[in-house]
């Protein structure tokens, strides 16, 4: 019973990390119509920033929040630049375009930086700390209490200050939108930069597991998939749900189901893509897509 | 004086295709002036010149500056409200979150304040459900919602495109005396566009007849109430 406990809180960090890129995604995927496959890699890259800064000498802290401001700059550049010539193709121009920039940050991150993997330190110590009947690290409690801090912070951006609302007007009708004044473009950009930060925290806290690496975040972005296929592409607050889902999801697999162990932890993920898609395509909080025609 | 808004020689297009051709328009301050036509007359296009989100030719002047050609979010900032065809709410945000966005642009958050307890009067029952979704409110209430949302800009110029489409007549009966109220009360102007001409006659002092993208007749609201040919083709009497 403790071990299953403690299989679901362990999980619960992971999770942590699945559903900051699941809402990622989210943010982007519901002001553009469209999945930004280069997600993963933005964070990848975000995370040789910081790596870079703190092998220079820099405290952990600084340069994890100097690489959260070049992140979000780093997305509305990305947004204003490669995104916006093709604002209004069909939608698989984008999904090209943004595949295009996954190959291009993977590239680019192998070639400035190697592919050797690197260690990345962690601002939490390993020492466990007992909860009752199990015994968590501090590692996995500080993991969890960022990615919680910034799905706390998105939140009161997005429900309480008047810009999160007018983005979340765009989302709703951009013309409408418009038509109150809001500057729908910038609100995309503004969009693109918050996916880019929440992206780097979530690959900061990620690479000191997983190692560093160009293709650190690889599976990564398939379990947030799989978390936002789950939670519901249109729904931030299921993206996280999904993400925490996944996270004890993935770890109780491994345990309970001995044949899956780590060489099909992915399969998993795709499982749940496609299961969702079978039985509940909006995914758990998500609301069916109506068309007037 | 110089009008509120002015077009002269108005032509709008969508992709290829002429929908407004020629028109020459104006909208005195204080006043209530209708456009009425048909359905595909060219009036939801019209509006949707006026506040910059399609291309035109021609001059558009608001208070005597050009205005065509500028994008509709620094229109809007001239005080210019524009209240779409269908309303135009946000379902899924709430009746608040609505009328908020309707002050996006303003700065003066003391005043914004005092305009929705105003509005409230005007509506009670969007206060009453002020924390709902406007998606859940009828389509009544949501035309209302869309009004308030128009008034909380403070506009100089309410542009209001059909907003009896799809309403029980009791219903249309009760905004057509709302739209008077605010104009004669809080001397908003209003450029209405509507299909149902013997209400929006009654609220209004000039009026407009548009068809197929020409303007065919215009005069004081009361004369085309009186006019034969009007008579028969609008009011039916």
């Amino acid at each position: 019973m403790s071990a299953l406990l403690q299989q679901v809180i362990s999980g619960l960090s992971t999770g942590g990390i699945y559903a900051n890129i699941a809402l990622a995604l989210v943010l982007i995927y519901q002001a553009t119509g469209v999945v930004n496959f280069a997600q993963g890699e933005m964070a990848m890259f975000s995370t040789y920033l910081a790596w870079t800064m703190i092998n220079a000498g820099w405290p952990y802290w600084l340069a994890f929040f100097t690489t959260m401001v070049i992140a979000f700059v780093g997305g509305v550049v990305i947004e204003r630049v490669i995104i916006r010539p093709v604002e209004n193709a069909p939608v698989l121009t984008i999904v090209m375009v943004t595949i295009g920039l996954l190959t291009i940050f993977n590239s680019v991150a192998g070639w400035i930086y190697t592919y050797t993997v690197k260690p990345f330190p962690s601002p939490f110590s390993s020492a466990p700390i007992k909860l009752g009947p199990v015994t968590v690290s501090m590692q996995e409690v500080g993991v969890a209490g960022v990615s919680v801090a910034t799905l706390i912070l998105m939140y009161f951006f997005f429900q309480h200050t008047k810009v999160g609302l007018a983005m979340r007007a765009v989302v709703e009708n951009p013309t409408s939108s418009r038509l109150v004044g809001v500057k729908v473009s910038q609100m995309l950009a503004l969009g693109w930069g918050l996916a880019a930060l929440v992206g780097a925290v979530a690959g900061m806290m990620v690479a000191p597991l997983v190692f560093l690496e160009p293709n650190m975040m690889s599976g990564i972005l398939i379990y947030a998939f799989a978390s936002a296929t789950l939670g519901g592409f249109n729904s931030p607050g299921g993206a996280v749900v999904g993400g925490l889902l996944m996270g004890v999801l993935e770890n109780l697999v491994g345990t309970y189901i001995t044949f899956i162990g780590t060489e099909l932890k992915l399969t998993v993920a795709l499982a749940v893509i496609l299961l969702t898609l079978l039985v509940k395509p909006s995914g758990l909080f998500g609301r069916a897509a109506v068309t007037r025609v | 004086m110089v009008p509120l808004l002015e077009a002269r020689n108005l032509e709008a297009y969508y992709g290829w295709s002429k929908v407004l051709h020629g028109l020459d328009l104006t909208v005195e301050k204080g006043k209530v002036t209708v456009v009425l036509g048909a359905n595909g007359a060219g009036k939801t296009t019209l509006l949707r010149a006026i506040s910059g989100l399609i291309r035109t030719t021609g001059e558009i002047r608001f208070d005597g500056v050009r205005i065509d050609g500028k994008a509709p979010e620094d229109i809007v900032r001239l005080g210019i409200a524009h209240v779409p065809e269908g309303r135009g709410t946000f379902p899924n945000l709430t009746v608040l979150e609505n009328l908020r966005l309707g002050a996006y642009t303003r700065k003066d958050k003391q005043e914004v304040r005092r305009d929705l307890d105003r509005i409230y009067t005007y509506f009670p029952v969007l206060k009453q459900k002020s924390n709902s979704p406007a998606g859940l409110l009828s389509g009544g209430e949501q035309q209302m919602l869309a009004i308030a949302r128009g008034l909380m800009l403070r506009p100089r110029l309410l542009m209001l495109d059909e907003p009896s489409l799809g309403l029980a007549p009791v219903v249309v009966a009760d905004l057509f005396r709302i739209v008077r109220a605010i104009n004669e009360d809080d001397g908003v102007t209003v450029l209405l566009v509507e299909q149902d001409a013997v209400g929006a006659l009654e609220v209004s002092q000039y009026a407009y007849l548009l068809e197929t993208g020409h303007i065919v007749s215009s005069g004081p609201a009361d004369e085309l109430r009186q006019n034969d040919s009007i008579r028969k083709s609008y009011l039916g009497y």
